[in-house]
């Protein structure tokens, strides 16, 4: 595998850029796999890759229904941030921006990291106690917290509505200054071929279709590419893990729920930073192409359509021009819809299962990009040694038997609420 | 946007309506001691590419709520009607002798 560097771009530029080789071979599946992974997203691909740089176990498929970054790891809003209250969410998430910030090096591949910062806006005193006591806990777990009071964050953001008539006036906001954004799609590519370069196959347009059992243990995967055996299989396509789950026997506290996202046409920068409004579901940051790329709320009823309601788009843009007027005459470029995993307390599942030979990974509920790189290193550890890494100790599948939920959102088990 | 015929109302967007979740999940009986039936109704569920049976209420008009049957990949509606025409549930617990 050729290496990516300044000096590579400039001996390639004597023929012309036209000899560089593909990212990751066009793999075709071989008989057996020590481990496959189901799912071809951020996940599954961190998973491959750190299966292989961290425990050595190479002979890895990865599986992937349609083609590399077609599912959620190219549909989200690319935000990356580690203000979690919980214990279990807030070291998970932190050793996450950790891997972020070393990861153009780790993978060779510029993922566009770009810590900008992100501050969520407070609307009363009450609410900006509770960020206080949400920032006091990131203090005491070594992460940057920075409570701004109104006069702070006019000067961090001057073009929110901080008028006389602002339906919901600004009181300050929490910050976190290494939070920011990266270029989904380029996670992606990267850990495809640095995974492909520790010999890992990743095999596009190919969908599992079921499992091939042993009594009580999963050896293989039927797939529309013919039947693949396999020591271990991980589940990595959050989204649709209670599809898969259903093929393998397995039970979830899972719903599929459709997230939109939108984007608008270029503009000149105006928002630096990841803003978040605190009074409703809206937030928002500016890509280098200049669009604002912004979220809001689910769409509101069990869905597998990756696309979204118009509801919700009236919805979103009425927080958005009620945080920041002056967007008000911008033009909506597009918006998609990505499918969720929601789970009743807002918090993944990453687990042995049940059936031996099965791992899974999922529920992602609306937090699954930030968490990609600790998601596959944790992941990767869990199938190495058949046992949770200790930082996802809090994200098994039984602790909604046994009342140990990470309710993070607050909502209550009724997952389009969240 | 969905539209959903109300049984009351007629056809309806669905913004008129509140969203109740999947109406196959059977609640236990109210003393039921058994608390893998009760984790069961508060958190499993098969939520099916394909055809869903759901609660929705009609909070902008009759009030009703209802019990419409979707397709959860292109949200086709094959079916509406009052949920109050469920079949109530029974104690299936024997009672204790008094």
């Amino acid at each position: 595998m050729a290496r990516y560097s300044a000096f590579s771009v400039f001996r390639n530029a004597l023929s012309g850029q036209k000899n560089w080789q593909r990212a990751w071979r066009a793999a075709e599946p071989k008989s057996s796999y020590d481990v496959i992974v189901i799912g071809g997203g951020g996940h599954g691909l961190a998973t491959a890759f750190y299966l292989a740089e961290n425990h050595g176990i190479r002979d890895v498929a990865v599986l992937e229904k349609g083609y590399v970054g077609s599912g959620n790891v190219g549909r989200n809003t690319t935000v990356i941030r580690s203000n979690y209250l919980l214990d279990g969410n807030t070291q998970f998430y932190e050793f996450s921006m950790k891997l972020w910030e070393d990861m153009s090096q780790a993978l060779n591949f510029n993922v566009m990291f770009s810590q900008r910062g992100q501050l969520v806006t407070a609307h009363s005193a009450d609410q900006l106690d509770g960020f206080s006591h949400r920032a006091n806990v990131m203090r005491l777990n070594g992460i940057d917290a920075d409570i701004l009071d109104r006069e702070d964050v006019r000067r961090l953001v001057p073009y929110l509505d901080f008028s006389d008539t602002a339906r919901f006036p600004i009181h300050g906001a929490i910050f976190q200054g290494r939070a920011g954004t990266a270029r989904h799609d380029a996670v992606a590519w990267g850990y495809a071929r640095a995974a492909d370069s520790h010999g890992v196959d990743i095999i596009q347009n190919c969908e599992v279709t079921g499992f091939v059992r042993d009594g009580d243990r999963i050896v293989g995967v039927e797939t529309t590419k013919g039947r693949i055996g396999a020591g271990k299989v991980g589940l990595a396509v959050a989204g649709h893990t209670s599809v898969l789950g259903a093929k393998a026997g397995l039970e979830l506290p899972i719903e599929s729920h459709v997230l939109q996202a939108f984007v608008t046409e270029p503009l000149k920068p105006l928002v630096d930073h990841v803003v978040a409004y605190g009074a409703d579901h809206f937030y928002v940051s500016q890509s280098d192409k200049g669009g604002l790329v912004f979220g809001g709320n689910l769409d509101g009823y069990n869905s597998y359509a990756q696309r979204g309601n118009l509801g919700v788009v009236r919805e979103v843009a009425e927080a958005a021009i009620a945080l920041m007027p002056c967007i008000s005459r911008v033009r909506l470029l597009r918006h998609w819809g990505g499918v969720m995993d929601m789970t009743p307390d807002a918090s993944p599942i990453i687990c042995p299962t049940p059936i031996e030979g099965l791992y899974l990974n999922g529920g992602w509920c609306y937090g699954g990009f930030k968490a990609t790189p600790a998601s596959g290193w944790c992941f990767a550890h869990t199938i190495a040694t058949g046992k949770p890494h200790p930082l996802i100790a809090a994200y098994g599948l039984d602790r909604f038997r046994t009342g140990h939920t990470l309710d993070e959102a607050g909502a209550g088990p009724l997952a389009w609420l969240q | 946007m969905l539209r959903i015929e109300c049984p009351c109302c007629g056809p309806r967007d669905h913004d008129e309506f509140r969203y109740g979740g999947d109406a196959s999940v059977k609640r236990p009986a109210h003393d039921d001691p058994d608390p893998e039936a009760w984790y069961r109704y508060v958190y499993i569920r098969t939520n099916p590419a394909g055809p869903h049976r759901e609660f929705w209420q009609h909070v902008t008009g009759c009030r009703q709520w209802l019990v419409v049957e979707r397709d959860t990949r292109n949200h086709a509606i094959a079916a509406v009607d009052f949920a109050r025409k469920l079949p109530a549930r029974k104690s299936t617990l024997r009672k204790s002798p008094a």
